[in-house]
C-alpha cells in the first residue's frame, strides 16, 4: 500500500511537471523526440552498422580482420 | 606502407569526426559550468532566503535547460562513428571504452531522470533543502559523466596500465588506476572541466551584460555579474594552472605536439616562449609544414622554465624529434628513423606470430612474440618511411595554442574588470566594457574549441600515441558513404544550433521575470 501511494506520488509530480511546462520546454522537447528519431531510426539503422559486428559473427573473425588490417594493410 | 592507404578515406573520416566532436562540444562545457553557477545562486537564495536569488536561479535554470536539452545524447554519435568508421581504433582499444563508458552512461541517465526532474518540476513541491542537493547533485553528476571519455582520451595521448594481446589484436586493462590516476587524464579533465566553468562565467557575464546595455532587469544582471566572476577569476585561474600542466605533461610524453604548440623548430637551453607571433608563407628549410616566423615576440627562458620549471633546461624543437635527443630528465629519445625500423620489425613480428599458430610453429610463434614485444613501444610508426611523416601541422597548433593561452589571459582580465566596475558601482556607465563582455561569449568558444584543436591535431598523426597512426585506424568501407554522413551530420547539427540561439535568444529577450520555467 505504502509502495503504491510512493509510486503514485512519483508518477504525479512527473504528471504535474509535464502538464505544467512554459513554451520553451515544449519546444525543446519536440526536439530531442526529433533528434532521437533522426539519430536511432535513421542514422544508426541505415548508415551507422557496426563494421566488424555486421562483417564477422564472432570475436576470433573480428580479431584475425584487424591484424590482416594492421599487419597487411590494402586500400 | 604509407602509399597502401586510401587518404581521401582517411581524410573524409577525420573531417566527419571533427566536425561532430566541434559541434558536440558546442553543447557541452556550458552545461558543465552553468550547472555549478545555478548551484551556487540557488545556494545564497536558500541561505539569505531572498525572493530575488529564487528568480535568478530559475532564469539561469531555463537557459542551462535549453543548452542541456538541445545538446543531450549528441555524443553518442561519436560512439556511432567508432564502430562504423573507426573499427580498427575500436577492435585495438579493447577495455578502455568497454564498461566504464557504459556505466557512466547509465549513472547519467538515471542522475538526468531523477535530479534534473526535480530541478525543474520540483519548486515548491520538494523541501527547499532537497532541491538544492538535487541541484548540486546535477552540477556534479553531469562533470562526472564528462570523466571517463576523457580518462579514455588522455590514455589515447599517452597509454598506460594496458597490454596489447596479440591474440585477441585488443588492448587489455593491467592497472585500472594506472589508467584513471595518468596525469595525463587527470590534467586533462581538470583543465577541461575548469575551462568549461570559466566559458560559462563569460556566458553570465555576457548575457547580464546585454541587459544592463538595455537597462532591463539590473539588479538581477549585477547580482549574475558578481557571482559569475568570482567564480570566473577562481576556475580561469585553475584553467591556466591546469593548462599549465598538461603542457609539462605533453613536453615529456608528446615531445612533438609541444614542439608544434610553440612553432619551435630546433630546441635550446634557456628556450623563450613566443608571446605572439606570426608565420609567414616561407621556409628555409623547404618543408611546408615548417613556415617561417615572419614575426614573433619571445619571452627569453619562459618556454625552458613551462616545460621544466627550469630556465636554463634544455627543450626539443621539431628537428631534435626526428634526430632523436636526450631530454633535461636524462630521458633519451632515439631518432625516429629507429623508431621507424622498430615498428617495422614489430608489424611483421605481428604477421609472422599469427601465420606461426596457423602453422602450429611454435618456436616460430615464441620467437615473433619475443620480437613484437621488444619493438611494440613504436608499433605505429612502422607505417611510415619518412621521419617528417610524423610532424603534425605546425601552423594551426601553434595558432590554436596561442589563440587558447591569449585569450585565456584576456578573460582574468575580464573578470577582475568586471568585479571592479560592480564594486565601485560604475558598470552600467562602461558602455565599452558592457559591449566587449558580449562579444566575450563567442571568444570563450572560440577558446575552447581552439583547446580541442591544439589537443587533436597537435598528437596527428597518431590516434594512440606511438601505437596507431590515424591512417590505420579507420574501417575500409566506402568513402562516398562517409561523404554522405558528413553532410547529414552538418544538416542535422547546424539545424540544432539554429534551434538553440532562437529559443535562448527568445527566453533572454523574455528576461527573469517571466517566470522562468
Ligand atoms: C591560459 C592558459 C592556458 C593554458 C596554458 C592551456 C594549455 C592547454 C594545453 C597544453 C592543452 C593541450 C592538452 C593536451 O593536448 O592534452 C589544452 C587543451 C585544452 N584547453 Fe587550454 N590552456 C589555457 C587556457 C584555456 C582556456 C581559457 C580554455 C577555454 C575557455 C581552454 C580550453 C581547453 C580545452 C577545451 C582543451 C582540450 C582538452 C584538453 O586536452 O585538456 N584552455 N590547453
Amino acid at each position: 500500500m505504502k509502495l503504491l501511494l510512493s509510486l503514485k506520488k512519483i508518477w504525479m509530480f512527473y504528471y504535474e511537471g509535464f502538464a505544467g511546462q512554459k513554451s520553451w520546454s515544449r519546444q525543446v522537447w519536440l526536439i530531442i523526440i526529433l533528434k532521437l528519431f533522426i539519430m536511432f531510426f535513421v542514422l544508426k539503422l541505415f548508415f551507422f552498422p557496426n563494421f566488424l559486428k555486421t562483417k564477422y559473427t564472432n570475436d576470433k573473425d573480428r580479431g584475425d580482420y584487424v591484424i590482416e588490417q594492421l599487419t597487411n594493410p590494402k586500400k | 606502407m604509407i602509399e597502401n592507404f586510401d587518404m581521401s578515406l582517411v581524410d573524409w573520416s577525420r573531417a566527419q569526426f571533427a566536425l561532430t566532436a566541434m559541434y558536440h562540444w558546442i553543447f557541452v562545457p556550458l552545461t558543465l559550468g552553468l550547472a555549478f553557477i545555478i548551484a551556487i545562486m540557488e545556494t545564497i537564495y536558500v541561505k539569505t532566503g531572498n525572493p530575488e536569488w529564487k528568480k535568478i536561479t530559475k532564469f539561469w535554470m531555463t537557459l542551462f535547460g535549453i543548452n542541456f536539452a538541445i545538446g543531450v545524447a549528441t555524443g553518442i554519435i561519436l560512439e556511432f562513428e567508432f564502430g562504423t568508421n573507426w573499427s580498427n581504433y575500436s577492435w585495438f582499444v579493447g577495455d578502455i571504452f568497454g564498461a566504464p563508458l557504459a556505466v557512466e552512461g547509465i549513472m547519467a541517465f538515471f542522475m538526468e531522470s531523477t535530479f534534473i526532474a526535480v530541478m525543474f518540476f520540483g519548486w515548491n513541491k520538494v523541501s527547499k533543502k532537497f532541491h538544492l542537493i538535487s541541484t548540486w547533485l546535477v552540477a556534479v553528476g553531469s562533470n562526472l559523466s564528462a570523466l571517463w571519455i576523457l580518462v579514455a582520451n588522455g590514455w589515447m595521448q599517452n597509454p598506460v596500465g594496458m597490454k596489447f594481446n596479440p591474440d585477441t589484436a585488443r588492448n587489455e586493462m593491467v592497472n585500472f588506476w594506472d589508467v584513471l590516476f595518468s596525469p595525463t587524464a587527470i590534467n586533462k579533465f581538470l583543465h577541461t572541466i575548469s575551462s568549461a566553468y570559466t566559458l560559462a562565467a563569460v556566458f553570465v557575464i555576457g548575457v547580464s551584460a546585454w541587459y544592463l546595455l538595455k537597462k532591463l532587469n539590473v539588479t538581477v544582471a549585477k547580482k549574475s555579474i558578481v557571482v559569475a566572476a568570482v567564480f570566473g577569476l577562481i576556475t580561469s585561474l585553475f584553467t591556466v594552472m591546469t593548462g599549465d600542466n598538461s603542457a609539462r605533461e605533453i613536453v615529456r610524453d608528446q615531445p612533438m605536439k609541444f614542439a608544434a604548440m610553440e612553432g619551435l623548430y630546433d630546441g635550446s637551453k634557456g628556450a623563450g616562449l613566443v608571446a605572439i607571433g606570426v608565420m609567414s608563407s616561407s621556409s628555409e628549410s623547404g618543408n611546408d609544414n615548417m613556415m617561417d616566423f615572419h614575426f614573433k615576440l619571445e619571452i627569453p627562458n619562459l618556454l625552458s622554465y613551462m616545460a621544466y620549471m627550469d630556465g636554463d633546461a634544455f627543450v626539443a624543437g621539431v628537428n631534435d624529434v626526428i634526430n632523436g635527443y636526450t631530454d633535461n630528465d636524462g630521458v633519451i629519445h632515439p631518432p625516429v628513423a629507429t623508431k621507424i625500423e622498430m615498428g617495422r620489425k614489430a608489424i611483421h613480428a605481428l604477421k609472422n606470430y599469427k601465420q606461426a599458430q596457423k602453422d602450429k610453429n611454435d618456436a616460430l610463434a615464441q620467437s615473433s612474440l619475443n620480437e613484437l614485444n621488444e619493438n611494440f613501444k613504436y608499433f605505429g610508426y612502422g607505417y611510415f618511411d619518412d621521419p617528417y611523416n610524423i610532424v603534425p601541422p605546425i601552423s594551426i597548433t601553434f595558432y590554436s595554442f596561442h589563440i587558447m593561452v591569449g585569450l585565456g589571459m584576456w578573460f582574468l582580465l575580464l573578470f577582475t574588470l568586471a568585479l571592479l566596475f560592480v564594486y565601485k558601482e560604475s558598470i552600467v556607465s562602461k558602455k565599452w566594457f558592457l559591449r566587449s563582455a558580449i562579444w566575450n561569449i563567442p571568444l570563450a568558444y572560440v577558446a575552447s574549441q581552439s583547446g580541442w584543436i591544439v589537443a587533436e591535431m597537435g598528437r596527428q598523426p597518431w590516434v594512440i600515441q606511438d601505437l596507431m597512426p590515424t591512417l590505420t585506424a579507420v574501417s575500409n568501407i566506402d568513402t562516398t558513404s562517409v561523404q554522405i554522413t558528413f553532410f547529414l551530420f552538418l544538416i542535422v547539427f547546424t539545424g540544432l544550433l539554429i534551434a538553440e540561439i532562437k529559443i535562448m535568444l527568445k527566453q533572454i529577450k523574455l528576461g527573469p521575470n517571466h517566470g522562468g520555467h
